[in-house]
């Protein structure tokens, strides 16, 4: 089965606080700590898993500039096999639909059977792999949390619904599912492994040669703009305690007895 | 003023609160709006939906279709580009069925896509100004929509308050024959329920709930400790499920465990509105976080800024002090 899994790089949550500039209209972005998107990491994982028992190949995929293709070596020491960087200066500004124009066009040079993406990235909008899907006119699932192949070039997988149930059904090839976390477990990648992908040759794209104009993509082409970050006036918010850590911790119980929280 | 549109959500007969909250965020858009509810299913639920939705909603499409019977997005998203017209705004709730349906819905009617939007600021001509949320709700975005040409949106739910003042009761429209046949490459199967373990948090007066800042298996002990001392249940986020940690059933949020504890205390957790949408009950919110600009702290009644790691066996000598105490 060829897989062709898009992932991107984001600033890294776990690594970095994110706050607003002086300026107060963006984030601050100086000595940010970027990484992979980390639904996306699931989503190579489960293409790794899927070829190991089926055979085939994983193709990584992004959109961005120079700095990104270290994500897509980073998915290649996992284990994908080709890495492509779509990379082009009318492509800036694009909003969800452009990206997706850009990796519809990406898809149609190959041959794949499945395409993932992560469920959602940085920006929580959870919207272009079934964008792709549609422009493809490819069945599509979200929130994807298992797949099993089946024969007859068909699939079941489990979709996350409410309370953590799961909706189970079958999906024709070729198809888009964007993949949960927690449907795997991703193997470790360490600097070794990193690099000795370092050296294999990653195609780029540009709008060109994926046949885009700007009126596909770019912030021409956007339909959805943002216009600045801010943090919003809070609402009651929480009192915040301000004693050391064994006052604040005799607070705490206090609170919790008060309140009826000692059994 | 575009046409405007809601997809109402239904599950087991019983409406969903984000009918109400769409109508209310119709009128956020456009203050004169007539909305359009668009109800899919079939049989006697439908129609006792329908009903419910007539005290809401002006007007009411029906799509009666024995296909719809459960609601498959990839079915649903070919149903209404049967009768949705260019150029209308359409509202659908951000939950798992809103994901699955909207993105590609917007590809085919050709119009904007904004995704769980928390606010809808004005209409200013042609663009609409929007909030919504980066970064798992540490920021807010202002966001313009062209709506020249339409526009599907996700509305984050809970966002917009339920409409009061409701409209009379409003026309039903059968639009099942404009549908006629549906199929798609996706076909379901079958809903697996979730399983249940020995300890069952929604049960539980207290919580002492653990997330990405427990940082290792290792170290879900602590909050046990915590826990066994203070009589509550050990209940996590998710990223720590995602990570093995603890098992599914001791999630909480929309995608795990709804709890209503009197007590919640959010260790380690950032507060995402995924999270925050399984505590219900208006419990007492203990939050302790090392980041004082996690949004756990815009719901939590009280907040200590502190690695969790060590404040919760500062808190766990406390509680068995106070027993030693009781003890004697």
């Amino acid at each position: 089965m060829e897989i062709l899994v898009c992932v991107k790089r984001v600033p890294d949550t776990s690594e970095n606080d994110i706050e607003l500039n002086g300026a107060g209209n963006d984030i601050e972005r100086d000595d940010l700590v970027y990484s992979i998107n980390e639904p996306d990491n699931y989503a190579v994982e489960e293409a790794l898993q899927i070829v190991a028992k089926v055979g085939g190949k994983v193709s990584v995929v992004t959109v961005g500039s120079d700095e990104d293709e270290e994500v897509l070596r980073r998915e290649m020491a996992m284990g994908a096999t080709d890495g492509i960087l779509l990379t082009d200066p009318h492509f800036e500004g694009s909003d969800g639909r452009g990206v997706a124009s850009i990796l519809k066009a990406c898809v149609q040079k190959g041959n794949y059977d499945l395409i993932l993406t992560g469920v959602q990235a940085e920006d929580g909008a959870a919207q272009v792999g079934g964008m792709v899907a549609a422009m493809l006119d490819y069945p599509f699932a979200s929130l994807v949390t298992s797949i099993e192949v089946l024969g007859d070039r068909k699939l079941k997988i489990a979709r996350e619904i409410e309370g953590g149930n799961r909706e189970v059904s079958e999906i024709d090839l070729p198809c888009v599912l964007s993949i949960q976390t927690g449907i795997n477990e991703p193997r470790y990648v360490g600097m070794k492994g990193i690099r000795a992908v370092q050296s294999i040759p990653i195609p780029t794209y540009g709008a060109s040669d994926l046949g885009l104009t700007a009126a596909q993509v770019g912030s021409g082409a956007a339909r959805v703009t943002r216009v600045d970050y801010f943090v919003p006036a809070l609402g009651k918010g929480a009192r915040m305690l301000s004693g050391t850590r064994e006052e604040n911790a005799q607070e705490i119980l206090e609170l919790v007895a008060a309140k009826g929280g000692l059994k | 003023m575009p046409r405007i549109f809601a997809y109402i959500a239904h599950k087991n007969g019983v409406l969903d609160d984000s009918a109400a909250e769409l109508a209310a965020a119709a009128k956020r858009v456009d203050p004169s709006a007539a909305p359009t509810a668009i109800v899919v299913g079939s049989g006697a639920q439908l129609e006792n939906i329908c009903a419910e939705v007539q005290k809401i909603y002006p007007k009411v499409w029906k799509i009666s279709n024995d296909a719809l019977a459960y609601p498959n997005a990839e079915l649903i998203r070919r149903a209404l580009l049967k009768i949705v017209p260019a150029g209308a705004l359409t509202l659908v709730a951000h939950d798992h069925f809103g994901i699955d349906l909207a993105p590609g819905l917007s590809i085919k009617l050709n119009a904007a896509f904004v995704s769980d939007v928390t606010a809808i600021d004005a209409l200013d001509g042609q663009t609409l100004k929007l909030v919504r949320q980066e970064f798992g709700g540490v920021v807010s975005a202002h966001v313009n929509c062209d709506i020249s040409t339409g526009a599907v949106m996700t509305l984050r739910p809970g966002a917009f308050k339920a409409a009061e003042n409701l409209s009379a009761p409003g026309t039903v429209l059968d639009k099942s024959a404009e549908v006629g046949a549906l199929s798609s490459g996706r076909r379901y199967l079958e809903t697996i329920v979730a399983e249940t373990s020995d300890v069952d948090i929604t049960k539980h007066a207290v919580l002492v709930s653990v997330g990405r800042g427990i940082q290792e298996k290792d170290n879900i002990g602590i909050a046990e400790e915590l826990a066994e001392a203070m009589g509550a249940a050990v209940s996590c986020s998710r990223p720590v499920v995602d990570a093995k940690w603890l098992q599914k059933s001791r999630q909480v949020g929309s995608s795990g465990k709804t709890v209503k504890p009197k007590v919640y205390l959010a260790c380690g957790i950032s507060g995402a509105f995924q999270h925050l949408a399984g505590i219900k009950g208006n419990p007492f919110i203990i939050a302790i976080n090392k980041n004082s600009k996690a949004p756990i702290f815009q719901v939590a009644d009280v907040g200590v800024v502190d690695d969790i790691l060590e404040f919760l066996p500062e808190l766990t000598n406390k509680v068995q002090e106070l027993r030693g105490v009781a003890a004697k």
